[in-house]
């Protein structure tokens, strides 16, 4: 059973589509990235997923054992956290409090798996540091160590290498891709087809209003869809 | 010095409404702090000042109302204006931001208007300014005022203390809290009613026009030189309670309005801590 299935699903604003007859599924361990020009509607489609935001239509059910809310979400960064005064450790550890309920403070074990996911990701020197005061790239662990601490098993990354260098961007999709060695199912949006047909395992393009393309990286590179993007190398026209 | 400090422990022994100012002043510049932080950092500073407007305005039909307890009807009012203006301000940021302008200035203006319409004291300026400015009312509180104020403030505390992580969570980033199960509009609204508690009690301190400096002020200050949520708010704190007891002392001894001292009290210490942070960052 796939841990995500999306059925003719329909994604808008204010009345307005976006993209409709959208349908796909997502299985353990598949690493897939969402591809399309600004406005095809990749950001609504994730947080339809993570129920941010309600279809206009169709269904997105979650399988495979895999609950709701046990999504890890990376989502774009927002003008608040430039200056936000919080430590590494605070942040990360409030990925832990989906868990919580009601028991107003963490347990032991939580903060112990706040620690090592520091410890995973390589951040654990920087857990008394400023959030506002880290790189780009720094920032991004950060928020990447919350998400996996508010779930082990999906990923959703909203373009997780926006903004950065091309350094750092490339240690960030080879982190994603060692947790996706570790059978982390991760769901990525990327304006870096390079970087997307190099990485995933699944490729879904969208377009104006309908998907244009969805399955495996290997048919994506010999579609249209597919050879229009990736023989250019770069942004999709 | 120790002629002033006799003064003032002369004060304290001889008149119980000096040492209930003093209580009712600390408690609320307490939890007006604590949220401090949430509300700067969510961009939420500027509804605190539209609140103390409607609470002017509430506070004027009570007047006019002949009400004794006028926390009865300026509390819910303000509460339910709370409410509204989060919900509007999570569609759209301009369409929030100006029925934040229309209802701030409409209420200060209609209260003005009930104020005069319905006079009860020869003095209406002096009314008008107190409200505003809250030049006296902090050293008229009764008893039951007192024990209200430490009521609503342990209220506030207590809230606070038990939500301390998830506010955390959704001041940081609403939409992560959200995907991840943390219900995030609830605490929205958590937070619009514990402002406008909040908005309230200090009117009673600063009086409606100030409200927003004992909010605002710590939290910056405190921002300006530490760096983690938690060390921020317990600084904040800290340093809201002791201007609130500095001011009040110095009013008491100098005879100047108490809000504006204490908030002039507040500039200082913002001031102190921007240059204390210059410097922390050269080093």
């Amino acid at each position: 059973m796939p841990q995500l299935t999306c059925e003719n699903v329909t994604l808008g604003y204010e009345g307005k589509t976006v993209v409709s007859g959208l349908s796909f599924t997502v299985n353990a361990g598949d690493y897939l990235c969402i591809v399309g020009e600004n406005g095809s509607g990749k950001s609504t489609l994730m947080k339809a997923i993570v129920r941010l935001k309600a279809p206009a239509s169709g269904t997105i059910v979650t399988g495979d054992g895999l609950a709701a809310d046990e999504i890890g979400y990376l989502p774009q960064q927002t003008a608040a956290q430039k200056d936000f005064p919080a430590s590494v450790r605070e942040v990360v550890r409030s990925g832990c409090l989906n868990r919580r309920g009601w028991r107003p403070f963490y347990s032991r074990a939580e903060k112990r798996a706040a620690e090592e996911t520091l410890e995973k990701l390589g951040i654990a020197p920087l857990a008394k540091r400023c959030y506002r005061e880290l790189s780009g790239g720094q920032q991004q662990r950060a928020l990447l160590a919350r998400a996996l601490c508010a779930a082990g098993k999906i990923l959703l990354l909203d373009e997780p290498a926006a903004g950065l260098d091309t350094k750092a961007a490339a240690d960030m999709y080879a982190l994603i891709e060692q947790l996706n060695a570790e059978n982390i199912t991760v769901i990525m949006i990327s304006h870096d087809i390079a970087a997307a047909v190099k990485y995933a395992s699944h490729i879904l393009h969208l377009g104006q209003q309908r998907p244009l393309f969805s399955g495996t990286t290997a048919d994506y590179l010999k579609s249209d869809a597919g050879r229009a993007c990736a023989g250019t190398g770069g942004e999709p026209a | 010095m120790t002629e002033a400090l006799g003064r003032l422990a002369y004060y304290f022994q001889t008149f119980e409404f000096v040492r209930y100012a003093m209580v009712a002043g600390v408690l609320i510049a307490l939890c007006s702090s604590l949220l401090g932080v949430t509300l700067v950092l969510k961009r939420f500073s500027f509804i605190g000042d539209g609140l103390s407007h409607v609470a002017f305005g509430a506070t004027a039909v009570a007047a006019a109302m002949n009400l004794t307890d006028n926390i009865l009807l300026v509390l819910p009012v303000t509460i339910l204006c709370a409410v509204l203006l989060l919900r509007t301000g999570q569609n759209t940021k301009i369409k929030g931001d100006a029925s934040l302008a229309m209802i701030s200035v409409g209420a200060l203006a209609i209260g003005y208007l009930i104020m005069n319409l319905f006079a009860k004291s020869a003095n209406l300026s002096a009314d008008v300014c107190a409200t505003l400015f809250g030049s006296t009312s902090i050293l008229t509180l009764s008893p039951t005022a007192v024990w209200l104020c430490a009521g609503l403030s342990a209220l506030v505390t207590a809230v606070f203390l038990l939500f301390y992580h998830k506010i955390f969570s959704v001041t940081f980033d609403e939409d992560f809290a959200a995907a991840t199960g943390v219900r995030a509009k609830a605490y929205n609204l958590l937070l619009a009613v514990v402002i406008a508690v909040i908005i309230v009690l200090a009117m009673n301190l600063v009086g409606a026009l100030l409200v927003s400096a004992l909010v605002v002020f710590p939290a910056l200050s405190a921002m300006r030189v530490f760096k983690s949520f938690l060390s921020v708010t317990v600084c904040s704190v800290v340093m809201s309670v002791v201007c609130a007891a500095l001011g009040i002392l110095i009013s008491i001894l100098a005879g100047t309005p108490v809000g504006a001292t204490i908030v002039a009290v507040n500039i200082s210490g913002f001031l102190i801590f921007s240059a204390a942070g210059r410097i922390l960052q050269r080093s």
